[in-house]
């Protein structure tokens, strides 16, 4: 006899490789502009890292006797090469992509069990890394509107050709090595922060971080597919807006506005495409909101003390670690109990 | 009316339309009947007849046994052949004790007894009625009516609630029965209300039915019912979300709509009890949807207890195309069965036969947290947190996160991308939790037997040591006294 | 600096190895408690299925370590998770061979009335008498098999408890990587 199939014996048209789909979906236009921003290189450097964390975990899925073909239709390995992509210099040497890219599914995911397992964001821990490991490569900025042909792009990728004459600064990064020389806000912003140009992305950044208005259009696609909500993104960036007003009230001429915080480094990408990664943020809608404005909090407070200029892949890092215990503290109340699960007591009327 | 908001909840298609239009139809007399014992929660009923019996439409065939069950009646007039086991409408496929009837064609009527004014008789006189014609919740819960009736008797009645929410997708059975028999649907509310003395009296409708809510508004004309629409939503004719919809309260975990004051009746049931008071027809048919894709005239078909399932399906024009699974019930929380020939039972609503296209099943991959499923929970829980516990056997973790609150609804399974069959884990641990309880109290009371066995062995060793040491003292003083009778001789 | 680093990590040394003594001394345990409680959750029927010399002699070795927690057939998987959990281990469920549920019953047409099972049965769960066939009571029998053990005529035997809608549940689902 044929087993008896459990209820229910229908299903909402939806699956993992969908939800992945639709999120890469609205990562593309964010990416196409900085291929379109950078040239060549940017293309180069997306393709290799792809490339290289589908065949890693097709190598490690292998060896672990699993089914390949299942885990790399689910789509999440090319989805955080993707973003780690988007998070790399755009003109930086190949080997970091594929070493970034081989971490994150690797180390960062399949170690723990594959997916859905892992603590940390595999991107962002690939992210800190590389960071940490080949600090010079992963801060050598170009300034945009450069546009190597081809073959140039090659050699600047795969040869590491030095790019002498093209290097620049990003702004968080700008503004604080101005602090160091003593120089403040006023004047280390003059000529170098321009709205208009950061509210469309054409700025000196990550390859597919800069352009915040296409990321939020993204963002605010998946928050209408419903394959996130609002809670988190919103909670990320008001946890950086709000303690940015606040001091650049205090005193305008040391801490940046809210609007400099909000539209430069990888903030619009972190909130709307990293702190909503299912796997490592809380379970329940306030647990995400708590999450979100934490990992914001901690941006501001990195970008402002920290010793390094960016500070969302560290927050987004440390908040995975905590995402356990929020999810063990908040949960949501269950039908006829209190907050506490003892039951409701009987009044009448 | 003011609403109140429900949590958690999924928008399955409706599917609605292929039966909705259908108007109500009587299945022709079926040649054999299988009647289960047991169509109700609680104990089986007992047959009162015996094989070869002749039985007239509506005679008491088993009786109602302890103070949860139900009474059966036959659903035709005709010959008992058989009391023995038969096909279940049940997942477990295992044989149950039925009462089969085989029909004489004349569907002749026993004695009914039609009482003129119902609303005159006397509560108690109301549910008495409802017990003796086996009345049992038709929404699907099948908990027998009158004693709904009576335990709320006892606490007071705010609010009734009559559900005609009918959430489950495919089904219009009671769509159509609130269209067509909406007068009688509100006498038999009213006897109900008048039978618990309820204060006030709701109707709760969803709004993809708007010719049945102008039905019952109709007929409400005059008395004390409101008719209310709620908003389309799975799952809202569950009874903790619809009391929650309208009246904002929510019944205590482990307790009882009564204890706040409520009590909730599906429309169906209303109609049979208008039926068995008015006319004293038991409950021996009822209207069961037959539909879904593989169908190919989808309708809705008035349906005596205990006809096979094939009948209804034949009727309905066979099959479209092949189906891929039959079920019982509603998708949600009906059940599959590959066996035609179960039985349409008191609590069948439904029919339905699947394409593979409609039942979108899929090998499950790994959780990846997205917790639409939290968001899914009409109850609050964390499915995803507990189908984890369950899965590595933590059974005692998955109910410390609310395990036994979870109603089953399938909404979590519905949404999930992954395809994990998180109300499948439930209701396996559900049911290995009391499968574990079940032998723990074996096992305390065998302990009991086990320490009255040792004491016992224990007693008649003891005694039989005593009556020894006894029988050796009484030797010995004899000796003693033997010994000092000699002593006084020889002294002598 | 380095002399107070020292000084200070010396006395707080000092003081918690003197709580800890102190704690040690006026809050010992006599006994050890574990093996009454886990003989608690123990059957009771000293059947000696286990090799050990009754429920006692069980609870003992399981809290010395020496015997597997799937030491108790009749007792089965709610015992096994029970022990597990007083002791704090985990039981790894899914190895144990679970014959479910049995019961003993006696095939009355070879059964010859010898009373041998209802002088051995722990919980009193046969009754008969001598020449008479014996019964055996459901709810009390534990399914320890002394009965079968020492019937002469191999009448008694257990037998898997058959399923019922009351006792029929829905399996685990086997969903491969998922959850």
């Amino acid at each position: 006899m044929t087993p008896i199939a459990h209820s229910p014996h229908a299903h909402a048209p939806v699956s993992i490789g969908k939800v992945m789909a639709t999120v890469l979906l609205a990562l593309t236009p964010a990416t196409l502009f900085g291929f379109w921003l950078y040239g060549w290189p940017a293309v180069n450097l997306w393709a290799v890292a792809l490339i290289a964390a589908i065949l890693g975990e097709a190598f490690v899925v292998r060896m672990q006797g699993r089914k390949v073909r299942p885990v790399l239709m689910d789509g999440s390995g090319i989805l955080t090469a993707w973003l780690l992509a988007l998070s790399l210099p755009p003109y930086a040497p190949w080997w970091i992509a594929v070493l970034g890219s081989l971490f994150a599914v690797i180390i960062g995911k399949q170690v723990f069990g594959g997916l859905g397992q892992n603590v940390f964001n595999p991107a962002m821990a690939a992210r800190v890394m590389l960071l940490i490991s080949f600090p010079l490569e992963m801060t050598t900025w170009v300034a945009p509107s450069q546009a190597p042909g081809l073959l140039e792009s090659l050699r600047i990728t795969f040869f590491s050709q030095p790019i002498d004459g093209m290097a620049s600064a990003s702004l968080l990064g700008h503004v604080k090595t101005e602090f160091t020389r003593g120089i403040g806000l006023d004047q280390a912003l003059a000529g170098y922060y321009a709205p208009m140009d950061m509210l469309w992305g054409s700025r000196t950044g990550s390859l597919g971080e800069t352009a915040a208005v296409l990321l939020l259009i993204g963002g605010l696609f998946l928050i209408a597919r419903r394959i996130i909500t609002w809670h988190a993104p919103f909670a990320m960036l008001l946890g950086v807006a709000a303690p940015a007003l606040l001091f650049n009230m205090i005193d305008g001429n040391h801490y940046a506005g809210p609007m400099v915080h909000l539209l430069s480094g990888g903030l619009m990408l972190g909130a709307f495409f990293i702190v909503t990664d299912p796997v490592t943020s809380p379970n329940t809608a306030l647990g995400q909101f708590i999450f979100g404005l934490s990992c914001g909090l901690l941006t501001w407070i990195i970008r402002t003390w920290g010793g390094y200029p960016e500070g969302v892949a560290f927050a987004v890092l440390l908040m995975n670690a905590a995402t356990p215990i929020i999810d063990q503290y908040v949960k949501p109340r269950i039908y006829g109990r209190d907050r506490k699960g003892v039951a409701l007591s009987v009044k009448k009327g | 009316m003011k609403l109140f908001d429900l949590k958690g909840g999924v928008h399955p298609e409706g599917k609605k339309d292929l039966s909705a239009e259908r108007h109500i139809r009587a299945l022709p007399l079926p040649k054999k009947l299988y009647v289960p014992l047991q169509q109700h929660i609680g104990a089986p009923a007992t047959p009162v007849v015996n094989v070869g019996d002749k039985v007239l439409k509506g005679q008491l065939i088993a009786s109602a046994q302890g103070a949860v069950s139900s009474s059966i009646h036959a659903p035709t007039s005709g010959t008992i052949v058989a009391l023995g086991d038969h096909v279940a409408p049940h997942p477990s496929g295992l044989p149950v004790p039925t009462i089969t009837l085989e029909s004489d064609g004349e569907d002749r009527w026993g004695m009914t007894k039609v009482v003129d004014d119902p609303l005159a008789l006397a509560p108690e006189d109301i549910a008495a009625h409802v017990a003796a014609a086996g009345i049992v919740g038709l929404g699907g819960a099948t908990f027998p009516s009158a004693l709904k009736l009576n335990l709320s008797r006892g606490s007071g009645v705010q609010t009734l609630i009559m559900n005609g929410g009918e959430c489950e997708p495919y089904l219009t059975c009671d769509d159509r029965i609130m269209r067509e028999r909406a007068v009688e649907i509100v006498e038999g509310i009213r006897l109900i209300a008048h039978a618990v003395a309820a204060k006030e009296v709701l109707v709760g409708i969803e709004d993809n039915k708007p010719e049945a809510i102008a039905a019952m508004q109709e007929a409400a004309q005059g008395t004390a019912i409101k008719v209310v629409a709620m908003p389309s939503m799975y799952p809202m004719g569950s009874e903790k979300q619809i009391i929650q919809v309208l009246t904002g309260k929510e019944v205590p975990a482990g307790g009882r709509p009564a204890d706040i004051g409520v009590l909730v009746h599906n429309v169906a049931t209303a109609f049979a009890v208008q039926q068995a008071i008015r006319y004293g027809k038991p409950l021996i048919s009822r209207i069961v949807t037959v539909s879904g894709g593989a169908i190919l005239q989808p309708c809705n078909l008035e349906v005596l207890i205990g006809t096979p399932v094939q009948e209804l399906i034949e009727f309905s024009g066979g099959y479209r195309q092949p189906a891929a699974r039959l079920v019982l019930g509603g998708p949600m929380m009906g059940q599959q069965f590959t066996n035609t020939n179960v039985p349409v039972v008191k609590g069948t609503s439904g029919v339905l036969a699947l394409m593979a296209s409609e039942i979108g099943q899929a090998e499950a991959s790994p959780c990846i947290r997205c917790s639409t499923c939290v968001r899914a929970c009409p109850v609050g829980l964390l499915p995803l947190e507990m189908a984890a516990h369950i899965r590595t056997a933590d059974l005692a973790g998955a109910a410390a996160l609310g395990l036994k609150d979870c109603i089953a609804c399938g909404s979590c399974s519905y949404v999930c991308p992954a395809h994990i069959p998180l109300v499948h884990f439930f209701n396996y641990a559900k049911g290995d939790l009391a499968a574990q309880e079940r032998s723990k109290l074996k096992q305390e009371a065998t302990k009991k037997l086990a320490d009255a066995r040792n004491e016992r062995l224990a007693r008649i060793e003891r005694e039989r040591a005593e009556a020894a040491a006894k029988r050796k003292a009484a030797r010995e003083a004899k000796a003693a006294k033997e010994a000092a009778a000699k002593a006084a001789e020889e002294a002598a | 600096m380095l002399i107070a680093a020292v000084v200070s990590l010396t006395l707080l040394g000092t003081v918690f190895g003197l709580l800890l003594g102190v704690a040690a001394r006026y809050l010992k345990v006599e006994g050890n408690p574990l093996v009454a409680e886990l003989e608690q959750l123990l059957p009771g029927s000293q059947c000696g299925q286990c090799g050990f010399p009754g429920c006692s002699g069980a609870a003992q070795a399981l809290a010395d370590g020496s015997a597997s927690l799937a030491l108790c057939p009749p007792g089965g998987r709610a015992v096994m998770q029970a022990l597990a959990n007083k002791l704090g281990i985990e039981a790894d469920l899914s190895g144990v061979e679970d014959k479910g549920p049995m019961i003993a019953e006696i095939r009355e047409e070879i059964c010859i009335g010898c009373t041998r099972c209802f002088k051995v049965c722990p919980t009193d769960a046969i009754m008969g008498a001598a020449q008479q066939i014996h019964v055996v009571f459901r709810e009390a029998c534990t399914a320890c098999g002394k009965c079968e053990a020492v019937c002469p005529t191999e009448s008694v035997k257990l037998q898997p408890i058959p399923a019922t809608l009351q006792s029929w549940y829905w399996n685990k689902p086997q969903a491969g990587e998922a959850a």
